[in-house]
């Protein structure tokens, strides 16, 4: 079985962002970069599928070549070659998504295997845009994976409750948390990725115009709620909830 | 003429309520954009989901009542959406940013060639159209705009009122001609059963972290939630712990709240988590860690052990004659 599976450069989600003055963008100084939280629990299904099925699976990355080291960190982890779609663009997922559906076409994967949301932009489109573009079934939020007989069985984190879902691959399956739990990249597994292939194509090579149907205009910081005042008892407590906020 | 059309939400013919405050923000896109607002809604046995969105303050509402679409599937209710979309002349089409808007909207996108903004918390028109959203777990707002001729937008719902109930607006019957598909299938939909109000609906929230160890411990929790006709929530480490349900998950990747009151007890306020919480009104924190994070976006902070303070709150809630 091929596996595609994707992964984005994002900035550490435990950092806290500083905002340029001139509202263009974030600070990027003495920024860390990792992989975006949920592409780690797609990377480590992915593995897992192929684990179980035998196959390859395949890293994809779109941005600068910066993003080379987010995928070494995912062949680190056990994947077996990369893609890097080298671009200095701002990017939409929409665009992301017209680039990655033009990857599909050329390695033809069994399944398509993402994050449901990337935690900088925090847009969760781009997993339902690339199976739009490619006319694929889509099951995304996935905590449960199931591969046999050509179908997948994905078990699905939605409003209310849970709910499973079965698609006809070759589809795009979008991971939640608890999909599974990631692994470290081992030592001898960092230093067999130094090794493995890793290729780059430009939006060029695709044909994919990538300006933005999306355009970022400002950026800026939301309204803080003020610190409130710590109260030194239940009772306080009562009292300031029923005579000052008025809330019970 | 350019119209809006707001796909509505429900479960097993219930209306739900974040389809109303979806009609609120496409009420407020026809200020910026003229034309008409529409609402799509597809199930089967929906005529009382119909009736009531049909008191929403839209101007017409389009239905398909058919068995293909007695359970929900993207890979159905995309073409019929977007049919639906075309034939009405709407190009600007919105959907609530729940679990269902998120793994729909986008689909319809990618099928009109929209740009798509995700969560959008304004929207206004001085020399085109723009739309606030928040990002990098609420602590960056954007202003963007779409250069697309249709756009596909989903809506924070929290940030929108529901508007007064209004005289009923013409509904329609209409047969998109969708069929069932042969590449996905619905298998099964396990509720978590619950007399309480839903989380994007509640006015009172008891929200719970990882410091209460264990799933019995949540029902202190929920005893203080009942009393305050409330929801339950819970942090992503109190989910993943096994404490709680994950549709108790409040947070950047869990649900977006807003109400009234809402109490975190034992969590320490990761940003992630606030993401989910720091609209709501009024915060209260009961944590024994002084230092918890969570207190900088309290309003009222208690340092407290958990186990002793939450039932004692209850306890004197109740003696005071607050609440159930
Ligand atoms: C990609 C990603 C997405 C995420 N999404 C979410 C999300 O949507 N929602 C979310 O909540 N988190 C999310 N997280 C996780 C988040 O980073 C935190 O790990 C999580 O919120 C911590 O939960 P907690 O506060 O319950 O646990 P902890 O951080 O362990 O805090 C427990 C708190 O309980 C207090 N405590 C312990 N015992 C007692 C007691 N007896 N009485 C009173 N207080 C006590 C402690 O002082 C401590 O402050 C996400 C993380 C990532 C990486
Ligand atoms: N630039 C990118 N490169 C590779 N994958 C991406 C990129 N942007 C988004 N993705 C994938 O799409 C998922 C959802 O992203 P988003 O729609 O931006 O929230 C992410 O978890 C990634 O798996």
């Amino acid at each position: 079985m091929k596996i595609l599976t994707t992964v984005k450069r994002v900035t550490d989600p435990d950092m806290k962002v500083k905002l340029k003055s001139d509202g263009t963008g974030i600070v990027t100084d003495n920024v860390e970069y990792k992989m975006n939280s949920f592409d780690e629990y797609g990377v480590e299904e992915a593995i897992r599928l192929k684990d179980k099925h035998g196959g390859e699976v395949v890293v994809v990355s779109v941005g600068t070549s910066d993003s080379a080291t987010q995928i070494r960190t995912a062949l680190a982890m056990g994947a077996d070659r990369g893609i890097i779609v080298e671009t200095g663009a701002n990017l939409d997922s929409d665009a992301v998504a017209r680039l990655l559906a033009e990857v599909v076409q050329k390695e033809a994967p069994d399944i398509i295997i993402m994050g449901k949301q990337s935690v900088d932009s925090d847009r969760n489109q781009t997993g339902q845009l690339l199976a739009a573009y490619l006319d694929y079934p889509q099951a995304t939020f996935a905590f449960s994976l199931e591969v046999a007989d050509g179908w997948a069985s994905v078990g699905r984190e939605v409003d209310g409750g849970t709910s499973v879902k079965r698609v006809k691959l070759p589809a795009v399956i979008t991971a939640d948390l608890r999909l599974n739990e990631p692994r470290y990249a081992s030592l001898p597994g960092i230093m067999k990725a130094k090794k493995k292939q890793l290729d780059t194509l430009t939006p060029d090579d695709l044909g994919v115009d990538v300006t933005e149907r999306v355009k970022v205009l400002v950026y800026e910081a939301p309204d803080e709620r003020k610190a409130g005042r710590i109260v030194a008892s239940v009772d306080e407590l009562i009292t300031v909830l029923r005579n000052e906020a008025k809330a019970i | 003429m350019s119209n809006i059309l707001v796909v509505a939400e429900h479960q097993n013919g219930k209306l739900r309520k974040v389809s109303l405050a979806t009609v609120a923000f496409a009420k407020e896109a026809a200020k910026a954009t003229g034309g008409q607002v529409y609402v799509a809604l597809l199930g089967h046995n929906i005529s009382g989901a119909v009736a009531e969105i049909a008191t929403s303050g839209a101007d017409k509402v389009f239905f398909e009542d058919s068995p293909v679409f007695a359970t929900y599937l993207a890979e159905t209710y995309t073409p019929a959406i977007v049919k639906i979309a075309q034939t009405s002349g709407s190009t600007l089409i919105c959907g609530p940013s729940s679990t269902f808007g998120k793994d729909l909207l986008p689909r319809i996108a990618g099928k009109l060639n929209a740009g798509m903004v995700s969560d959008a918390i304004a929207v206004w028109n001085d020399g085109g159209l723009k739309f606030k959203r928040p990002l990098w777990a609420g602590n960056v707002i954007t202003t963007v705009e779409v250069t697309t001729p249709s756009k596909v937008v989903t809506v924070r719902t929290t940030e929108f009122e529901a508007l007064p109930e209004s005289a009923p607006c013409p509904t329609e019957a209409v047969a998109t001609g969708v069929t069932a598909v042969e590449n996905a299938q619905f298998v099964s939909f396990d509720q978590v059963k619950s007399e309480r109000p839903e989380l994007t609906d509640a006015a009172v929230i008891v929200a719970g972290g990882r410091g209460l160890k264990s799933a019995e411990n949540f029902g202190m929790v929920a005893e203080l939630a009942d009393l305050l006709r409330g929801a339950v929530g819970a942090s992503r480490a109190a989910v993943d712990s096994g404490y709680a349900p994950n549709v108790w998950q409040i947070g950047q990747t869990g649900k977006v709240v807003a109400p009234d009151l809402y109490f975190a007890v034992a969590i320490s306020g990761a940003i992630q988590h606030l993401a989910g919480m720091k609209g709501s009104k009024c915060i209260v924190a009961i944590n024994k860690d002084a230092e918890a994070p969570i207190f900088q976006v309290a309003d009222y902070g208690l340092v407290a052990d958990a186990f002793q303070a939450v039932p004692e709150l209850t306890q004197k809630l109740k003696a005071a004659g607050i609440g159930a």
